[in-house]
Parts: structure tokens; sequence; C-alpha cells
């Protein structure tokens, strides 16, 4: 974590609106017998960036796949950008056409060039004319610092540059609200940084963002709040500051120890 | 100071490899002679080798190409050579092979149907290109339309207007669907656009066929299905079942891996019925047994019921190849296409299937080149394939004893076919890969 501390992060553009983004009341889902996630409510406002933390297993991961449906709760409620989550096909696929997403293992499809990943959804979710697409691809492209790469193929970019990728591939859907499920986790030490850095800049320009993660430098500098899961409950929530420095529950001076104490 | 102290000062240059391990040399002492047991048994299957190739190769080589019939080529035999041994009589070959490609149906070389097959399979290699080729010009797709009424057209015979009237019945159903597509969900639209056809193929195909004889009167002396023979026959049936078999292929594979509880049950019931019966008992069954339990008034065409049957087994059995290609893709291709917010179509069509595809390239191939052979299974309901015809030869009475020659030379026009298949699978597999250039 130390490796971000030189960045200085502009805080300008930062603020959080009275819009709401993100709204789960009583959210509740089981995988079969398993009750993976209890009671989850959560509200997130316009331009939040919301760490989430936890041990493994405790459904951080779950919560936020349910924002885009990739998982369905069976009890509760989600309601994104005013849209409520059932089984409307409809609504889900304009849910998730305004909610990006990246992944672990970045997910680029791998018999598509970069530029392609990126136009993919733009031309065919949103009807973007081609030409259009490329020049926003590119832009994006530019934006994630891989503009010479446009024309390979996602194996033949180091893990770092591939989860650029997926970001900038992310952004061409020009999303309102941003999704990352451990963006870093799979990647080397010296690749993190680079993912980190396109995540604060993207923070910077007031991007509502929910991370998984366990970079609790990033949470520190970026976040406004952290949340602290387990056992698929929110155990305790507060602002980086509070959280780290005065954890109250328990379970989080616990965790905390355990991910900072080396 | 540490024992383990080192520190290197100079970077070592790169070096050539040993000479014994490159070249011919090295390949042979690697690959052959690397131990007194594998130079043994080099050297005793080298002998087993050449013993084989010293009779087979002047058998082929000596053999005749002119004569009328066995007993003639024996005479020859005696008459040229001394050893009084006996070599290759391709004379039947030379004598036969009309028959055998072109079959029974089309006259000899002389009365002059043979453009018919020829243009049809000149037809096909059009239709081909820009599937084969994506880089050849898109316009090409029109040829591979028009392949699908001319083929027939020119295999069957009869008037050009009736074929024509069905694909422009198809054209239509498919402007139908692209109207009633703007206004309802794609599968309203779809099922629309099938009641349109069918009803179109019911009601205005005669009228639409007759309007087209006005304009373009053509017509061919028709063929009846069953005097269609030779290689025609079984490259026909082998097109059919290969074009049609892979668009059902998919869609039993993606049903198998449906959600939807009927769909997924239909289509795992429709591949284990089918792989579970060996095709011959198909092919018998729809063209004997069929007769009996349907009124006597339904007169099922032999080579059209042989050709359904054929895709259907084939498309079961891709299917599974198919699911194999499906089940191999991590499953965070699908979160992604979703997360985009792709709809199950667009993400099959663009990110799933053409994955999913090249992983299964060999198995769909390797299904290709068994229906192609399979083909010769329609000789047990009398239609006459190559190796039917080959009987026919053998007991006329100039021929009557000739084995070898003539299956050779069916074999290796097999081979020709299904080598090529083989190596575009290759050429196909080297140009999709993406994970280095």
């Amino acid at each position: 974590m130390s490796q971000n501390q030189e960045r200085k992060v502009d805080r300008s553009k930062m603020q959080v609106g009275d819009e709401v983004a993100i709204q789960l009341t009583n959210m509740n889902k089981w995988y079969g017998e398993f009750h993976v996630l209890r009671d989850i409510n959560l509200t997130v406002n316009k331009g939040e960036r919301i760490v989430i933390a936890g041990p493994s297993g405790s459904g951080k991961s779950t919560m936020i796949r349910c924002i885009n449906r990739l998982e369905e709760h069976q009890k509760g409620q989600i309601v994104v950008d005013g849209i409520e989550l059932t089984n409307d096909l409809k609504n889900i696929d304009k849910v998730r056409s305004e909610v990006g997403m990246c992944f672990q293992h970045f997910n680029l499809f791998p018999h598509l060039t970069i530029l392609e990943n990126c136009i993919l959804a733009p031309t065919w979710v949103r009807k973007t004319p081609r030409k259009e697409a490329i020049d926003t691809a590119m832009h994006f492209l530019e934006k994630v610092k891989i503009p010479d790469q446009a024309h390979k193929y996602p194996g033949q970019l180091s893990g770092g540059q591939q989860q650029r990728v997926a970001i900038a591939r992310s952004l061409c859907m020009k999303p309102r609200i941003m999704l990352f499920d451990e963006p870093t986790s799979a990647l080397d030490p010296e690749m993190i940084k680079e993912v980190l850095d396109t995540m604060i800049e993207l923070a910077e320009e007031g991007m509502t963002m929910i991370c998984v993660t366990h970079e609790m430098g990033f949470a520190r500098q970026v976040a406004n709040r952290v949340i602290f899961m387990a056992d698929g409950q929110i155990v305790e929530q507060n602002e980086p500051e509070e959280f780290f420095n005065n954890p109250k529950s328990e379970r989080t001076q616990q965790f905390l120890s355990q991910i900072l104490g080396h | 100071m540490s024992n383990y102290e080192f520190v290197r000062t100079d970077m070592l240059p790169q070096q050539e490899p040993p000479s014994d391990t490159v070249g011919v040399i090295g390949w042979l002492r690697a690959n052959l002679f690397s131990s007194f047991y594998n130079t043994a048994l080099s050297i005793t299957v080298l002998f087993l080798l050449g013993s084989v190739l010293m009779n087979a190769v002047p058998w082929v080589f000596l053999g005749i190409w002119n004569a009328d019939s066995l007993s003639h080529c024996r005479e020859i035999f005696a008459s040229q050579y001394s050893d009084g041994r006996e070599y290759a009589c391709w004379a039947v070959v030379r004598d036969r092979w009309d028959q055998i490609i072109f079959g029974y149906s089309f006259g000899n070389l002389e009365e002059g149907l043979f453009w018919r097959p020829v243009f049809a399979l000149l037809f096909v290699f059009v239709a081909i290109t820009p599937i084969l080729f994506p880089s050849t010009p898109r316009t090409l797709y029109l040829a591979t339309f028009a392949t699908l009424f001319i083929y027939p057209w020119l295999i069957w015979g009869g008037s050009l207007s009736s074929y024509l009237s069905i694909a422009v019945l198809i054209v239509a159903a498919g402007y139908v669907y692209q109207i009633l597509s703007k206004y309802m969900i794609s599968l309203f639209s779809i099922g629309l656009m099938l009641v349109f056809l069918i009803l179109g193929l019911w009601l205005l195909n005669a009228p639409i066929s007759a309007l087209i004889h006005l304009i373009l009167p053509f017509e061919l002396q028709s063929i009846p299905s069953r005097e269609i023979s030779g290689f025609v026959l079984s490259i026909t049936i082998g097109i059919v079942a290969i074009v049609a078999s892979l668009p059902l292929a998919i869609l039993l594979a993606l049903g198998r891996q449906s959600d939807l509880f009927i769909v997924k049950k239909l289509s795992t019931l429709f591949i284990e019925l089918i792989r579970g019966v060996p095709l011959i008992t198909l092919i018998f069954v729809a063209t004997v047994l069929l007769k009996y339990f349907l009124p006597k008034s339904v007169n099922l065409d032999p080579v059209l019921s042989v050709m359904i049957l054929v895709t259907l087994f084939t498309a079961a059995y891709i299917a599974e190849v198919i699911r194999g290609g499906l089940a191999a893709l991590p499953s965070g291709q699908k979160e992604a296409a979703d997360s985009l917010g792709l709809n199950y179509w667009q993400a099959q069509r663009l990110i799933i299937l053409p994955q999913a595809l090249k992983i299964s390239i060999p198995g769909i191939v390797s299904n290709f080149i068994s229906v192609l052979k399979d083909t010769t299974l329609v000789s047990i309901v009398a239609l006459n394939d190559p190796l039917g015809i080959a009987t026919a030869v053998r007991s006329h009475t100039d021929w009557n004893g000739i084995v070898w020659e003539l299956y050779a030379f069916i074999a290796l026009i097999f081979w020709l076919m299904c080598f090529s298949m083989s190596r575009y699978s290759m050429y196909l597999e080297r140009k999709l890969r993406t994970d280095h250039h």
C-alpha cells in the first residue's frame, strides 16, 4: 500500500451528491440452503467511492455481483439508477448497460483485438455508429495509456495492461456506476500500481465506484466510505480515517490486525 | 564475508548448439537410433516396410491401363512380363470411372449430361469460398444463396422456376421478419415468419413458379431421385448433411446448456435418442419401414429422407462436440458479456460461440469427415453409392474377379476429399490463434 502514497489525489471533483445511485433494501441471497447475504441495507449516493473489505467467503463479491444481476437475489429490493432489478430482462439489460464492471481475471474477449473488445458493446447495445465507437474507444485507451496496443489481442498484453483495457472497455459504455471485483488480486505486485492509478484517475473525475479490494492504501486515499463485511453481513462501515484508526467491532479489529500487521 | 558470495563479472554470449543434436544427423540420432533397442526396432521396421513396398510399388506402377476386360489384362501380363506375376489392371478404372463418379443418371460421356454435376460442383466451390475464406468479397454470399437452388436444379432437373419460387418466398419471408421485428419481440416475429413461409409454400408456390417460368423458361431433363448414384450421390448427401447439421448442432448444444427446463430436456432427449441408434438402422427405418406406417399417398423420396436422417444424426454428434467447447470456456466470458449489457443471443453469437466453435474445430471436422464416408451406408436401401456401383462393375462378366483396383480408386477419391477437409481445419485453427503472433 505504500506504493501509492507518493501520488497526490486531486479531490476537487470528488463530491458526493444527494441523488441516490444504488439502494439495497433488506437484500437476502441463498445458494441452495446456504444463506450468503443476510439483510443487506446499503444506500450509495452519486459520486461515492466505496471500498468493501472483508475475509474471503464473506459475500463481498456476491453482493456487488447482485447489483448488476450476475447473481440473483431471492428477497428484498435492489434499485439501481431508479430501476428495480426484477426478472424483467429489459430492465436487467438496461441496468447492465449503465453499470460497468471489472473482474479479478479481466475477462477480456480473447478472440477480439483490444479495440474490438472496446467497441463491441457500444455498437451492439447502444447502436453507436462504428466510427464514433472507435473514436470513443481510442479516447479511453489513451486515458488508460495503451492506445498503441489497440490492434493486439488480449493474450499478447501483460496482466496490468489487460486490466486497464478491461476498465477502458467498461468506460466505453459511458457507465454512471463502476463496480470493481478485486481488480488487482490476480496481478503481479509491479502491475498493481498502474491499475490503481487508473482507478484513482477515475475517482478524481467523480465516478461513482464500488470496489471490492484488499488494497487498503487505495481505500485510505480514495474511498469516502469503507464497508467491512463478514459472514454475509455488513459488520461495520465508516469513513476511512475512523475505520482504520478506530475500528469499533471486534471482527473488524481482528481483520485489520491480520492484513495490516505484517 | 559470506561463504556463498558470488558475483558474475562478464555475461555469457549465445553459443551454437552441439553439432550432433541438429540437422539430419541429429534428427536420425534422436528419433531412430537413440539406443540399442531403438536401433534394432528401426532396422526391423525399415526392413518390413521395404519388403511391402518392393511388392506394392511395381504392382501399382507396372499396371495396365489399356484393356477391355480382366482376361485381356491377364493376357497382356503374360506376354509383357516374363515373371508370371499379376499387376494392377487399372483398365477397369479407365473403363468405368465415369459410372463411379457420375453414376447412372447422367448417361455417358458422349451423350453430354455430365456438365450438370460438374457445374453443380463448381457452384459449390464458389458458394463455399466466402465461408472458408472471409477475406473474399461479401457479395459472393449471393452466389452461396443462389447455389442452394441451382445445385438441386442441376442434379434433379425439372423447371428452374420451381426452385426459384422457393428462393423468392424465402427472401420475402426475410423481409417479413425484418418488418415485424421492429414492432414485436424477435421470437414472435420468427414464428410469424415461419407461418408466412409455410403458407407461402403451400398457396403461393405454384403461381409464383408459373410467373417465373414465363420470364425464365429454363428446363432440364428431370432425374428421379432413385437413379442418382455414384459420387454425385455421396457428395450431394454429404454436402447437405454438413451444411445443415452445423446450425442444428449449435442450437441443440445451446439448448442442452439452456436454463429453460423444457428446451434443455428436449435437446437432451433428441441427442441421446439419435446418438444411441446406429445410422444404418435409422436409414433403414426411415426409407423402408416408414412406408408401411404412412398413408399410401405420401411419396417418400428416398434420397431426401436419407439426407434428413444423416443431417439429424450428424447434428446430434456435433452438438456434443460443441457442448464440450462451450464447457471449456471460462464462465467469466459470459459474465463479461452480460455485464456489458449484451442480450443472450448477442452474447452467444459474438462472444461465446466464436470461441466455443474454435475449440471444437477438430471435433466438428472429424464428424464431417466421418459423415462423408458414412454416405456409403445408403446401399442398405438400394441406392447406388460408389461402393454399390463397384459391386455392379465387379459382377459384370468383363471385370468379374477385380477387387483392389476399383476400391483403391474409390478410396483415393474419398481420401482426397477427407484430407482436404482435414488440411483446411488445420489452416483454420492456425488462423484463429490469437494467443501469440
